[in-house]
C-alpha cells in the first residue's frame, strides 16, 4: 500500500539495505547503508529483519506525507526529524498517522539519518538488493512526487534503544585500522606520520569515499598491480592525500593502500561532516574480529528482544 | 604454489600468488576461485585480480587464522588441476569514424594505416585478467605494443557504452557510459553490462576476447537482434 508521498526529496535520499552481495567479481560495488548500525537498529525497533530496506537521508532531509497510519523510526545522525512540525525522538519507534508530515530541520549531529518503517519499504530489487547505486542504473534517488510503498504490520511504538547504546557522532573521531596490504611499499616514516596525524575530511566526500585533506610527504609512486578494494580500505596515492573507500567505491583499484578501517567503526566515518577530523589507531586482525563479534552479538540479542 | 595472506580489516583476506602476471597464473586463480565457490558457509564472496584473490568472509564463522588455513587447503588442491581449454568470445566492432574518433590520430602517431591498426587489433586474443572499475569492465592483456598509446590528455566527459579503446598497453571496452581518457578506436554493439538480462554480465575472469571488424550495416543488424533478444553471442571453446 501507499505509505508516503514525496513532497520534497531532500539533498540525496536513497533506498538502502545491507548491500548487494556476490557481484563484486563483476565490478558491482556492494553499496548499502553507510551507517549500517543505524539501519539495523532502526529495523529492529520497528520489528523488521535487520537488513530490511530503509531510506538513507543525507544532510538535508526530505518532506514526506503519510498516506496511512503506521509505525516508523528515525535513527543515525540527528537531522532534526519532525512530525507536523514537532520534534520526534531518534532511536525510538513512533506512530505516524495518515495525513501527517514527516520532515527534517537543521543537521545537529552527524550527516546521515535512516527512516525505517514496519515491514520495510517495497523497493525494486536488483541482483538481490534494493540499495540504490545510480552509476549502474540500480535504482535512483528520491524525487518529488514519488510514491513510497510498503506493507506495515502493527508493532508497538515506544521501543527505544537504551540511551547508553546510542552512538555519539563526534566531529573528531578515532577509528581502528588493520594495516596493509601495501604498507611495505610505503616508507616507515610515512606510515608513522599517517598514524600520528589528525586528518581533516575534505568537502569532496560522498558515498564512494571520504577524501582527507592532509598531505603526507610520500616518496612511493602510489601504483600497485590492481586488486580488490574492500569497504574501509584507505588508499594513499603518490600525492599523499588519503581516501577512505566506502560502500559505493569501485570494486578494484590500483593505488597503494595503507590499511583498512574496521567495519564496526565505519558508521563514525559515515556521520562525519566536511571539516570533521579523524585519527587512525592500528589494531591487530584479532582485535578487529573481536570488535565485530561483540557488535554482532549485541545486534542479535536486540533482534530477539523486539 | 607459494601464497601469502594479508588481512583487509576483520572480514576480508587478500591471497597473493607471488608469480608474474601471466595466462597460466590467471588459470590458477580461476581454478582457485572455483574451489572456493564449493564452500558455502561463511565465505561471502571473492574477487579475482591479476595476481591475487580477495576473499570476503564472515568473522562470526571464521577467525582469520581458520580462514587462512582453509584457503591454504584449497590452494593445495588447486595446483593439481590445470585447465587446458579456453573460452573465446567474439566482439564484433565497428572501427573508426564517429564510433572510433581517435583511430586516425593513433594510426598517424604510430605511422600505420588505419587498416593496419584494425588488423593488428583484431589479430590478437585478449585475456580477461579481472573485472572491476565499472560493472562488467574487463581488464584485458595481450595488446600488441605496435598500437599502444598513452591516454588522452583531456579525458572525455562521456564515453558511450560499447566504446573500444586503448590506454597505454591496455585495450578495453566501456560497459556503460562514463567519463574516460582512453583513445577510442571503435564501438561494439554488444552490451557488456545489461540489466535486462538475467545474467547482466557478458564476460568473466579467464575469458579470451577476439575483436572482429564489422560494417555499419552489421552493427545496426546486431544491435537490432540484441534488442529483440535474438542475437547469438559467438562463444567457443578451444583446446590450448
Amino acid at each position: 500500500m501507499k505509505l508516503f508521498s514525496v513532497e520534497k526529496p531532500g539533498l540525496y535520499t536513497t533506498y538502502q539495505d545491507l548491500g548487494r552481495i556476490g557481484f563484486m567479481k563483476f565490478g558491482v560495488p556492494t553499496s548499502g547503508a553507510l551507517d549500517r548500525f543505524a539501519l539495523e537498529v532502526g529495523n529492529i525497533l520497528v520489528g523488521n529483519e535487520r537488513g530490511a530496506t530503509g531510506l538513507e537521508v543525507t544532510m538535508q532531509g526530505p518532506e514526506l506525507i503519510a498516506r496511512e497510519t503506521f509505525v516508523m523510526a528515525v535513527t543515525g545522525g540527528d537531522l532534526s526529524p519532525m512530525i507536523n512540525g514537532k520534534r520526534i525522538p531518534l532511536w525510538k519507534s513512533v506512530l505516524v498517522k495518515k495525513g501527517q508530515v514527516l520532515e527534517f530541520g537543521k543537521p545537529r549531529q552527524g550527516v546521515r539519518a535512516y527512516i525505517t518503517i514496519s515491514g520495510g519499504f517495497e523497493a525494486k530489487e536488483y541482483m538481490g538488493s534494493t540499495s540504490v547505486y545510480e552509476p549502474a542504473g540500480l535504482g535512483r534517488r528520491l524525487q518529488a512526487r514519488d510514491e513510497l510503498f510498503g506493507n506495515p504490520k502493527q508493532p508497538k511504538t515506544g521501543t527505544g534503544l537504551f540511551y547508553t547504546e546510542i552512538p555519539e557522532y563526534d566531529r573528531d573521531i578515532e577509528v581502528r585500522v588493520v594495516k596493509g596490504p601495501h604498507h611495505e611499499q610505503i616508507s616507515d616514516s610515512v606510515v608513522e606520520a599517517f598514524f600520528s596525524s589528525t586528518h581533516e575530511v575534505s568537502p569532496q566526500s560522498n558515498r564512494m569515499g571520504y577524501r582527507l585533506s592532509s598531505e603526507l610527504e610520500t616518496n612511493h609512486d602510489g601504483d600497485v598491480i590492481s586488486d580488490a578494494v574492500p569497504i574501509g580500505g584507505i588508499q594513499l596515492p603518490g600525492n599523499g592525500q588519503p581516501i577512505i573507500l566506502l560502500a559505493d567505491r569501485q570494486t578494484t583499484g590500483g593505488y597503494t593502500r595503507i590499511g583498512t578501517v574496521i567495519g564496526p567503526d565505519l558508521p563514525l566515518i559515515a556521520q562525519l561532516p566536511p571539516g570533521g577530523t579523524i585519527r587512525f589507531k592500528e589494531v591487530s586482525v584479532e582485535e578487529a574480529q573481536e570488535a565485530a563479534i561483540q557488535l554482532e552479538r549485541k545486534l542479535r540479542i536486540w533482534s530477539r528482544m523486539t | 604454489m607459494s601464497i601469502t595472506f594479508h588481512p583487509l580489516g576483520e572480514a576480508a583476506v587478500k591471497v597473493s600468488f607471488h608469480q608474474a602476471v601471466s595466462p597460466s597464473l590467471n588459470n590458477i586463480i580461476k581454478a582457485f576461485c572455483t574451489n572456493i565457490s564449493l564452500k558455502d558457509r561463511g565465505i561471502i564472496e571473492w574477487v579475482p585480480a591479476y595476481d591475487s584473490v580477495t576473499v570476503y568472509y564472515d568473522p562470526w564463522i571464521f577467525t582469520y587464522q581458520q580462514m587462512t588455513e582453509l584457503l591454504n587447503e584449497i590452494a593445495l588442491k588447486t595446483e593439481q588441476k590445470p585447465s587446458n581449454s579456453k573460452t573465446i568470445v567474439t566482439i564484433p566492432t565497428l572501427y573508426g569514424g564517429e564510433y572510433g574518433p581517435d583511430l586516425e590520430e593513433l594510426a598517424e602517431t604510430k605511422k600505420l594505416k588505419t587498416e593496419d591498426v584494425i588488423s593488428i587489433h583484431t589479430d590478437a586474443d585478449y585475456l580477461v585478467n579481472m573485472i572491476g572499475f565499472l560493472p562488467g569492465f574487463p581488464y584485458l592483456s595481450g595488446l600488441d605494443e605496435k598500437i599502444s598509446m598513452a591516454r588522452l590528455e583531456e579525458p572525455r566527459q562521456a564515453v558511450p557504452a560499447g566504446s573500444v579503446g586503448i590506454a597505454g598497453s591496455q585495450t578495453g571496452i566501456y560497459p556503460l557510459e562514463s567519463p574516460g581518457g582512453w583513445n577510442l578506436i571503435g564501438r561494439t554493439p554488444l552490451r557488456l553490462y545489461d540489466l535486462e538480462n538475467e545474467n547482466p554480465f557478458l564476460l568473466e575472469q579467464g575469458d579470451y576476447l577476439q575483436f572482429k571488424s564489422i560494417t555499419k550495416e552489421e552493427f545496426e543488424q546486431i544491435k537490432r537482434e540484441i534488442d529483440e533478444g535474438t542475437y547469438k553471442l559467438e562463444r567457443k571453446e578451444e583446446t590450448k
